[in-house]
């Protein structure tokens, strides 16, 4: 009887909607938030946060863009890598460009860069889709790898060619650069990263999101019921990248606190989009799911061998994080082609029934 | 009984008319100069062997294919192509031969994309599901509600179709099409690959739209018996032609449409 | 603003005319990028062709191969047996995605199975990385008996150098691609690649297998890799950053439509010529190096205005 929905009757529409329409789902996620929040930046110490918890946060968040473009609107991207620098440059210029605007103001608007930019980027997607789609998007990734390297305007002329994030405060305490503490930057990032997923998940439960899932399953059909086909494609390539642009301003100011070309390259954007696979597509819990095994894995991997005494050195485990990774990649679009949300809706569905098999 | 009801077929409103439409592929003729009317309130059907050009007839109709020549005129408004989008929001909505459903949508998903063209709040409240939004939502939960009662479905309501048998997937698909509200409803063999029983559900959906909401429908079929009980009018087709045209007791004596679904030398 | 329309349509041509040297030279790095370009996509063509499947990997594959040879010849394997032994590594490099990865995968969406070959690509990579360690490294050309001089030419007045390497790269590409052709149209298992390539189940159903076939492909993808490889190995070094070029097999695919050999030969061509000939004179204007991102760019306006690819077939929706 832990997990049951019987007896818990809906008498109005409105209810049945609610994100968490079964009572221990709405308990649980209470619970997690409640340990996110409070235990969290209690018991952790630094080294946790700021290498686990925070990059994994920032990673979901970029994957949740992505996944509202390839898991719900079904158009394949290999650029998101590249709007997160939008959003880091953008945030970079608009910091020191009105430094006395607040920087949290900076990193949601340096959002409405990356969303113009995905908008011109997604136009193409007009024309064509599938595979041709995602070399549409690789050229936005290279294009905007090169103007990150080659204009200098938007790194300020610095020698080292890389952004350096100036000190902001909130309420006269340091959020950004090296003076922050971690556990502030921590509450920030997540306070960030709740509220965008629950925009997310309102916005795919509701016409919007169902107009980009009639896009995925088939677009002809969608187009006969009435759905614009070019301005639902835009309105997921802009909504996606504004994701994507607030994820890479935070990654700069909240975590790495520097930042280069590499930072945003298309290995990124290969990294997200395993997150999104492995998490799930077209599943918001996916997208921290995969970023949060994606991630922590190679921390993982160069631990193990030091719990047992023996040190393995960093490249080695580099190349065999690659061949975990790109195996587990294999074996999971094998066995459950939905990724690990899926795993746990069918865990979840077990449950409801247990004892019974059926 | 609608006041239409009552009066014969040939003498209601016109609702769409096809004048001399000819579509072709490259050298191939699909439609070769036909010409046919759907009157308000009717159930017209569209009947011919394969490859006669009954689908892409549809097609033509809801603006998919566009015709070198002809002109369609849908409530008084002539037009040589239609447009997807434009005969969407002109209250023209289709079924397909082979189901297009959302497949990995639930069905009521997939009913509520039908009510798309109704749903008019913007972005902004959508982020936050609040206010015109939420209530928005809600109005049209209830009226696809009744949709899904109508055409008995509660059950699978929160099933994704992709996982639905090919009877309840043909219906889902016509609650999609019934929750555009539409005044043509253009059904591409809605009963193909259906048992008996199936047959009878479909067939009294059909003439219960049409009853109860005073839908206009154009529907294509192979079974001759389902076409005969349902249908107000038959226009037959053959090779692309028109071939014959009337109410089904006048198709079925017509010597021309004996001898194409016999099979007469050409 | 005069200034600038003159810098970019003016001036760029007026260079070419004056020193036609210059421009024969920038086509002929053109015509050898292109001709390794267009390697790559062929074995994105003959994978595609055969299974549907856009084998992301194909890049991944050239490295992997070239790296073998490398490796094998470093620890004093003779050059001939050394690229015996590569072709068997390639060969079991096909028997094992085809038992591994696409067999099990079989009746998939074509996404699932592009990203289970981004999957493959990773796994490659670190395996490469493992087994033959990340630096670059250099092909032996001597030992593999490659010419390594260049000839020059006087011409219009100024000098062309071209390597002889080169030439020879484009040898082996050529003989390559007329070897598939007659693979594909003249023999038996010709036919029956032809006929997968059409459809899956009708093939199946006369008797055709599927598995061979997809093990014959993989396998002359894999061949066609390891000559790639090494052309473009002796040219440069060998080392993974190749894989990120091979990315550049994309635009080309897309120029010249993903089913079409002649396709991937004239894309391939397009895309080194125009990129090469976009870098040395236009690139300059912007601070160079778009030759980065310009294949892309290419490929996304020719796209717009014919999606089907220079050889492909027009792409009709049907309902």
């Amino acid at each position: 009887m832990l997990y049951r929905e019987a007896g818990q009757f809906k008498t109005t529409y409105r209810a049945d909607q609610a994100v968490f329409p079964i009572r221990q789902d709405f308990i649980g996620i209470i619970a997690i938030l409640a340990v996110l929040f409070v235990v969290v930046p209690l018991t952790f110490n630094d080294f946790w946060l700021k290498s686990i918890m925070i990059p994994t946060l920032i990673f979901a968040l970029a994957a949740i863009g992505l996944n509202l473009l390839t898991g719900y609107a079904g158009q394949l991207s290999l650029g998101t890598g590249g709007f997160m620098g939008v959003g880091a440059y953008a945030c970079y210029k608009l910091a020191t460009i009105f430094p006395d605007v607040n920087i949290l103001i900076h990193i949601f608007l340096s959002g409405f860069f990356a969303a113009g930019v995905g908008f011109i980027f997604g136009l193409p997607s007009l024309r064509i889709k599938g595979f041709y789609l995602a070399v549409a998007t690789l050229a936005s990734q290279f294009f905007l790898e090169w103007a990150f390297g080659r204009i200098a305007w938007l790194y300020n002329y610095n020698d080292s060619g890389a952004i350096e994030v100036p000190t902001r405060t909130l309420f006269g305490v340091p959020i950004t650069s090296a003076t922050a503490a971690p556990v502030t930057q921590y509450l920030i990032v997540l306070a960030i990263v709740v509220l965008l997923t629950w925009v997310a998940s309102n916005l795919v439960r509701g016409r919007f999101g169902r107009a980009w899932m009639a896009v995925r399953d088939m677009d002809i059909a969608a187009e006969l019921i009435g759905i614009r086909l070019l301005p639902t494609k835009l309105m997921a390539f802009a909504i996606s990248s504004y994701y994507a642009g607030v994820a890479g301003a935070l990654m700069v100011f909240m975590w790495l606190g520097a930042a280069e070309v590499e930072s945003f390259d298309i290995n990124v954007s290969f990294q997200l989009l395993f997150m999104v696979i492995i998490g799930g597509l077209g599943s918001l819990l996916g997208c921290f799911l995969g970023a949060a095994f994606i991630w922590n894995l190679p921390i993982f991997l160069r631990a193990v061998p030091e719990m047992f005494g023996t040190h393995v050195n960093a490249a080695t485990v580099e190349h065999i994080q690659f061949m975990i990774v790109g195996g587990l990649i294999v074996f999971f679009l094998i066995v459950e082609p939905n990724g690990l949300a899926r795993m746990w809706a069918v865990a979840k569905e077990k449950l409801r029934r247990w004892p019974f098999p059926y | 009984m609608s006041a239409a009801e009552q009066l014969a077929p040939a003498s209601r409103e016109l609702l769409l008319n096809i004048e001399n439409v000819s579509l072709s592929f490259g050298g191939v003729k699909a439609i070769r100069d036909v010409s046919f009317d759907v009157r308000k309130g009717e159930i017209r059907a569209i009947i011919g062997p394969n490859g006669a050009g009954k689908t892409s007839m549809l097609n033509v109709i809801n603006g998919f294919y566009h015709p070198q020549e002809g002109t369609i005129t849908y409530r008084g408004e002539s037009r040589r192509d239609m447009r997807p989008h434009i005969a969407a929001t002109q209250g023209i909505a289709r079924t397909f031969q082979n189901v297009a459903l959302f497949r990995g949508m639930t069905t009521l998903d997939n009913i509520m994309t039908g009510r798309t063209l109704k749903m008019k709040t913007g972005l902004f409240w959508h982020l936050f599901r609040w206010g015109p939004a939420e209530t928005e939502e809600l109005e049209h939960r209830e009226q696809v509600e009744r949709i899904i009662d109508f055409l008995e479905i509660q059950a699978i309501r929160k099933t994704p179709v992709g996982r639905l048998p090919y009877g309840l997937q043909k219906r889902v698909e016509l609650g999609r099409a019934l929750a555009m509200e539409p005044e043509l409803l253009l059904l591409d063999e809605p009963m193909a690959g259906m048992n008996l029983e199936e047959k009878e559900d479909m067939s009294r959906f059909i003439l219960d739209v049409s009853s109860q909401f005073g839908t206009t429908i154009a529907l294509i079929e192979h079974d001759m018996g389902v076409v005969m009980d349902l249908s107000d009018r038959v226009v037959v087709l053959d090779y692309g032609q028109k071939i014959a045209d009337g109410t089904p007791d006048e198709v079925k004596s017509n010597q021309d449409v004996i001898d194409a679904y016999l099979g007469v030398a050409h | 603003m005069g200034g600038l329309l003159y810098n970019v349509f003016i001036d760029p041509f007026m260079q070419m005319g004056s020193a036609p040297d210059l421009l024969l030279q920038v086509l002929w790095e053109g015509f050898v990028s292109g001709t390794l370009y267009a390697l790559i996509a062929l074995g994105f063509v003959l994978i595609f062709k055969a299974s549907g499947v856009f084998n992301f990997a194909q890049g991944i594959m050239v490295v992997f191969g070239a790296l073998s040879l490398v490796g094998l010849i470093a620890l004093g394997v003779p050059a001939i047996l050394a690229i015996v032994m590569c072709i068997g590594i390639m060969a079991a490099l096909a028997y094992s995605v085809e038992k591994l990865v696409l067999r099990p995968l079989v009746n998939q969406e074509p996404i699932i199975l592009f990203m289970a070959t981004i999957g493959l690509n990773f796994f490659l990579i670190g395996l490469g990385e493992l087994v033959f360690g990340g630096e670059p490294k250099v092909m032996p050309t001597e030992q593999l008996g490659l010419p390594t001089g260049s000839w020059d030419f006087d011409v219009l007045g100024g000098l062309v150098i071209i390597q002889q390497l080169d030439v020879a790269a484009a040898a082996v590409a050529c003989t390559l691609v007329a070897g598939l052709a007659i693979f594909f149209n003249k023999t038996r298992i010709g036919r029956a690649l032809r006929a997968v390539a059409d459809d899956h189940q009708a093939a199946l159903s006369v008797g055709i297998s599927l598995n061979q076939i997809w093990r014959i492909v993989w396998f002359s993808a894999g061949i066609v890799a390891l000559a790639t490889g090494i052309m473009w190995g002796a040219r440069s070094d060998v080392s993974f950053a190749l894989s990120i070029v091979a990315l550049k097999a994309l635009p080309v695919l897309i120029l010249g439509g993903f089913t079409s050999i002649p396709g991937a030969i004239v894309g391939g061509l397009i895309i080194g010529f125009g990129e090469k000939i976009a870098e040395f004179y236009w690139g300059p204007l912007v601070g160079g190096s778009i030759e980065s991102w310009f294949p892309y760019f290419l490929a996304l306006i020719f796209l717009l205005f014919r999606p089907q690819g220079l050889f492909g077939e027009k792409i009709i929706d049907r309902v």
